[in-house]
């Protein structure tokens, strides 16, 4: 038996490990690399799920890697905000994971040990990501999650391949700058550990080195997550992805991103120095609302589903970079909520499109006629996600938006709170155009290339998953109450 | 600002320029492989950037502590030795570096297997055909 | 004043939302699949019932289900004013229920299964809204409604389905996310809570112009209540089969509007703050701006539903001008028209459709001497149209008369006018339908005899029904005077 004390490390190497398992598995019978790699994120989601226990019962958690102490060594520390975001990031890889099989089978039956090894390390980095207190290793991990997405982005091949291409180009430009200010912070502190730089900073908050560290860092996760302007590369790569691939990442990869920076801007910086020092909040709360406003005008304008989902998330992640900096407790807890529930909401949203490619074998808005009369169960769970979208109560989506309303109110912020009502409206013109399309119009014959796949009800490695996610959407609203008091309630800074 | 000021943190200087070279190639280049060329130079500023912190004038060594056992009531001091720890975590973003050429390379050729070319316009003209 | 704790109010609203699996489950079976609706009718009927001794002792009973955030919950609240919507609501679901089959099964419709499925999902949010003991309940419910009826509205899915469906959702998911939700955001941050009380949340309120603007964006945002500029929908949603007319918008969805408003106007703004402001003229002035011009535009309709759909945007606004009056007579004269023109209406409705039915026939030009061939239905039609005119032995003189009371009440003359130039014009639209049914001479009438006789007698009982409570309410209209004049009593004394 492994002692608990070990559990936060688990969550990390057990997935690592098995990673290259899978490859080594994969060469002597592929059927194998599915089960191992389900079997490997329910491990690293176990892990995940007791340690958040163990922090919502006892507090934040230091774990020294290798028992070196820090700020010498690596540590990673789980407190109340990441427990629950290792949580998430777990919980939404496995389920992805379980979806897959049937799209992995379709789309690259010679590759799977490939993907599965790609897959289960990209989630490796994204805990990874999480669970570090180290700014150093966060850049590694960083690169871990984004080196396998963009080879999982390419083996959609085609258009896929430039996407991810291009992806490839920003990527690395968002990481090198993150790196670069982590290299700011070093010239003035000496020092990588996270605490440590907290400590630290604050006799240097005058400096311009610290500056523009800061900013550098801010950038970097700002093109990671695809915020407004930086946002070019989302959704041609996210598009053209194998479904199995942005079931995966179009939840998390953005979501881990935001966390990145809330992690970043309270865990190094601090809130003092983050909303009175640096001279940004006013120009980042409109940015958001920029992004907010330009990817629901932009997702309208889309003839393809899953691009207008992938506008969607550009849409989404201004929620949450605004909600941060309205500098208040509503805002800051509804944008961490709706890190859980968008990414949640994301993975429903992803999971149908999947179903719609399986089953249609394409994604634009035409794929989706007469569904409801042919698959109904998967229609009516899509039909949750996407409420929850618009902001229905009692869906998960709904909570998470009362709160980042109430903080734009309180800080009399009207433009985010007029931004976020507008794209609430722009989701219902959007989800219900899609509705109108599933119901109204008749489906067409299936001409796709090979053998014609009747179109009815997902198979069940597919509709569980779906089924399960949106259930999960209605209980997580109900419960996001205990769900801020438990945890959210802590991160939020203190003094603000 | 003295021209000496500005002599002093050369280093920064050749990082910036090397940077600026390499974002210019990755962002207004055509040509996929001359990205691919920019994204290195652009990497490898970074690692110049870091390496260069950690160097001291005047005949610092590296930091091996030869004192032994009787030695270690010496406090080591720092300034006779250069930084290692900058050139450490190089090592792993030279590591990161060749990875991402590694893949970046590999879809490139992809790219052209496909599409015949290596200029982005003449892709995105195949694609829209 | 007592208050009980009972689980009852949540399980009158969920009693038909937990019918919606048995119905989806025994769809091959129709006969099976109509006894669980009657069965959660009934039942829900007679927990609502149950409730009515506790409420008439002036008592209210609570129950809360689930706490968001303090002072925001689902939580339910039983009071007089809840009480008599739920009350007919409940009471007409069944007679609906009744009617639905005839209609459905005399037309053959698709997707029934669907229907009642979602039929009674409605349901579960209308009497959710009746019992929400705050705006955040009240606003669950009120989406839910809209979604629920959507499918309904839609159900032929063709063309010109997909457009009314589409202004409907407009209409109403538009003024709900964009001027409910923030207006309901910005009292939950100016109070820290969203409990309905007496004399009002926002009684110590900030400023004037702060309340006028929640005022106009709650007034208007409810916009199932048809307050125009907001109406378009009504007459749009009426591409749907009659019954979902009938009890959804003449009843259940445009009531919860109407109630939605009178709450907020009670519970969150409340009757003092209003009066001090003198606000109640302004929504009085919007109320009888609809009444007048609704009224107006049904004289030109040909289309026999879309006149009923003018006609009760016009009625609909009756009862926000009772609220608006701010006075005990006026408030229990809307209280009422809620339960009067809800029995009044459907009938109506249910005449619309029978003729349909039987006939095929939508149009008003179309129906000369139809009252020779259906006369019980036409002569329900006649009761059903003379309370809404408010025509006496109806129930919808009884209300009219509180309102035109209310008038004299609050020194408001002009609205006097409006109230009583509008009961002309409403005879003056329902009038020659009736007039075209029944005196023409035999060469004149569209139907020759023994080809069309009356519609199913699914069809005929529940309109017969509805229009024999129509005449019994004027005789006899507790409880119905008793919970208005209760509620009445509790938003003003209190």
């Amino acid at each position: 038996m492994i002692a608990p004390e070990q559990y936060p490390v688990l969550i990390v190497t057990v997935p690592l490990l098995s990673a290259f398992l899978i490859n080594l598995i994969g060469m002597v019978d592929k059927r194998l690399c599915y089960p191992a790699s389900l079997l490997a994120l329910g491990a690293s989601l176990a892990a995940a799920l007791a340690v958040a226990a163990r922090v919502a019962a006892t507090g934040t958690i230091h774990y020294h890697v290798g028992n070196w102490p820090p700020p010498f060594g690596i540590e990673y520390v789980i407190d109340h905000l990441n427990a629950l975001v290792l949580v998430v990031v777990a919980g939404v890889a496995l389920v992805a994971a379980i979806a897959s099989k049937r799209s992995v089978e379709q789309d690259f039956p010679d590759k799977r040990a490939q993907f599965y090894t790609l897959f289960v390390l990209l989630t490796t980095g994204l805990l990874g990501m999480t669970i570090t207190g180290d700014a150093f290793n966060l850049y590694v991990l960083m690169e871990i999650s984004a080196l396998t997405n963009y080879s999982l982005i390419a083996m959609g091949g085609n258009r896929a391949l430039v996407g991810g291409f291009n992806y490839i180009i920003i990527g690395t430009i968002g990481a090198c700058f993150y790196l670069l200010g982590v290299g700011h912070l070093y010239i003035m502190t000496g020092s990588l550990n996270m605490a440590d730089l907290l400590q630290l900073l604050p006799a240097l908050f005058h400096t311009k080195a610290v500056l523009v560290g800061a900013i550098l860092m801010l950038l970097g996760a700002w093109i990671k997550m695809a915020f407004f302007p930086l946002h070019g590369w989302l959704p041609n790569a996210y598009t053209y992805a194998p479904s199995a691939t942005s079931t995966l990442v179009a939840p998390l990869m953005t979501k881990v991103s935001v966390y990145i920076m809330i992690r970043v801007l309270f865990s190094v910086f601090g809130a003092y120095y983050v909303f009175t020092v640096l001279p940004v909040k006013g120009l980042v709360v409109w940015l958001a609302v920029a992004a907010i406003v330009g990817g629901s005008i932009f997702a309208l304008a889309q003839q393809d589903f899953k691009r207008m989902l992938t506008y969607l998330i550009v849409a989404e992640v201004g929620y949450m970079v605004g909600g941060v900096w309205l500098a208040n407790q509503w805002g800051i807890t509804g944008a961490i909520l709706h890190i859980v529930n968008d990414a949640v909401m994301t993975l429903c949203l992803f999971l149908f499109c999947g179903i719609v490619v399986h089953k249609t074998r394409g994604h634009r808005l035409e794929n989706l006629r007469g569904l409801f009369r042919r698959m109904p169960v998967t229609m009516a769970a899509f039909a949750v996600g996407a409420l929850s979208m618009i902001g229905v109560p009692p869906t998960a989506g709904f909570f998470s938006k009362w709160y980042l309303i109430l903080g734009g109110i309180d800080a009399h912020q009207w433009g985010f709170v007029a931004a976020l009502l507008f794209s609430s409206l722009v989701n219902a013109v959007l989800f219900f155009r899609v509705f109108e399309i599933a119901y109204f119009e008749p489906a067409e014959e299936v001409h796709g290339h090979g053998a014609a796949v009747a179109i009815d009800e997902a198979p069940l490695s597919m509709l569980l998953p779906l089924v399960a996610v949106a259930i999960g959407l209605i209980v997580l609203g109900l419960y996001s109450t205990s769900l801020v008091s438990t945890f959210i309630q802590y991160a939020v800074p203190a003094g603000i | 600002m003295a021209m000496a000021e500005i002599f002093a943190k050369y280093n920064y200087w050749i990082y910036i320029t090397l940077m600026m070279i390499g974002l210019y190639a990755m962002i207004a280049k055509g040509n996929l492989a001359k990205k691919i060329i920019g994204m290195s130079i652009f990497q490898t500023a970074i690692i110049v950037f870091y390496v260069s912190i950690g160097a001291k004038k005047g005949g610092a060594t590296i930091p091996i502590i030869a004192h032994g056992h009787e030695g270690a009531e010496h406090v080591v001091r720092a300034i006779d030795y250069v930084n290692p720890l900058p050139h450490v975590l190089m090592l792993t973003a030279i590591v990161v570096g060749v990875a991402t050429l590694g893949v970046a390379l590999a879809i490139a050729m992809s790219i052209y297997e496909r599409y015949g070319s290596m200029e982005e316009e003449e892709i995105l003209e195949r694609i829209r055909e | 004043m007592e208050t009980v704790v009972s689980i009852k109010p949540l399980l009158a609203s969920l009693v038909s939302l937990a019918a919606v699996v048995p119905i989806v489950l025994s769809g091959k079976r129709p006969n099976l699949r109509e006894a669980w609706t009657f069965g959660a009718g009934l039942v829900k009927l007679a927990l609502v019932a149950s409730m009515l001794p506790v409420v008439l002792a002036g008592n209210q009973i609570e129950y809360t289900l689930w706490q968001f955030l303090p002072g925001v919950a689902i939580a339910f609240r039983v009071d007089a004013m809840g009480l008599l919507f739920a009350l007919v609501s409940s009471t007409l679901w069944i007679a609906t229920s009744a009617y639905s089959i005839g209609y459905m099964r005399g037309l053959d419709e698709h997707s029934q299964t669907r229907y009642f499925a979602f039929f009674a999902v409605a349901l579960s949010s209308t009497i959710g809204v009746a019992f929400a003991a705050n705006l955040f309940t009240l606003y669950i419910f009120y989406e839910l409604l809209s979604l629920a009826t959507y499918p309904l509205v839609t159900h032929h899915q063709d063309e010109e389905a997909r457009r009314s469906g589409r202004k409907y959702l407009t209409f109403i998911l538009g003024t709900s996310i964009g001027l409910v939700l923030p207006a309901m955001l910005i009292v939950y941050s100016l109070t820290g809570t969203l409990d309905f009380n007496q004399p009002g949340l926002l009684a110590g309120a900030p400023s004037k112009a702060v309340v006028v603007v929640l005022l106009l964006m709650l007034v208007l945002g409810f916009a199932k209540a048809g307050i125009m500029p907001m109406h378009a929908w009504l007459p749009a949603a009426m591409v749907a089969p009659t019954p979902v007319s009938a009890l959804l918008h003449a009843v259940a969805v445009v009531k919860v509007g109407v109630f939605s408003i009178f709450r907020v106007l009670t519970g969150v703004f409340g009757v003092h703050l209003l009066r001090s402001l003198d606000l109640g003229n302004l929504v009085a002035v919007l109320a009888s701006v609809t009444i007048l011009t609704a009224s107006l535009i049904a004289l030109s309709q040909d289309g026999l539903k879309r006149r009923l759909a003018f006609s009760t945007i016009g009625q609909l606004s009756y009862i926000v001008l009772g609220a608006a009056l701010l006075t005990p007579k006026g408030m229990t004269g809307g209280l009422l028209h809620i339960a009067m023109h809800a029995f009044g209406k459907i009938t109506l409705f249910f005449c619309a459709g029978a003729i349909f039915v039987a006939t095929g026939r939508k149009n008003i030009s179309e129906m000369v001497g139809i009252g020779r061939r259906m006369p019980v239905t036409m002569t329900a039609f006649l009761i059903g149209a003379m309370s809404v005119i408010g025509i006496p032995p109806t129930g919808g003189f009884i209300s009219k008369w509180y309102l035109v009371l209310g008038t004299l009440e609050a020194h408001q003359i002009p609205l006097l006018v409006v109230l009583l130039s509008s009961s002309l014009l409403n005879a003056a639209y329902f009038m020659p339908v009736f007039y075209r049914a029944f005196f023409c001479t035999p060469e004149e009438s569209q139907f020759e005899a023994g080809v069309v006789a009356e519609a199913p007698i699914w069809c005929v009982v529940p309109l017969v029904f509805s229009a024999c409570c129509s005449v019994a309410l004027f005789f006899y209209p507790q409880p119905f005077l008793h919970l208005a004049e209760l509620a009445v009593q509790h938003i003003l004394g209190g």
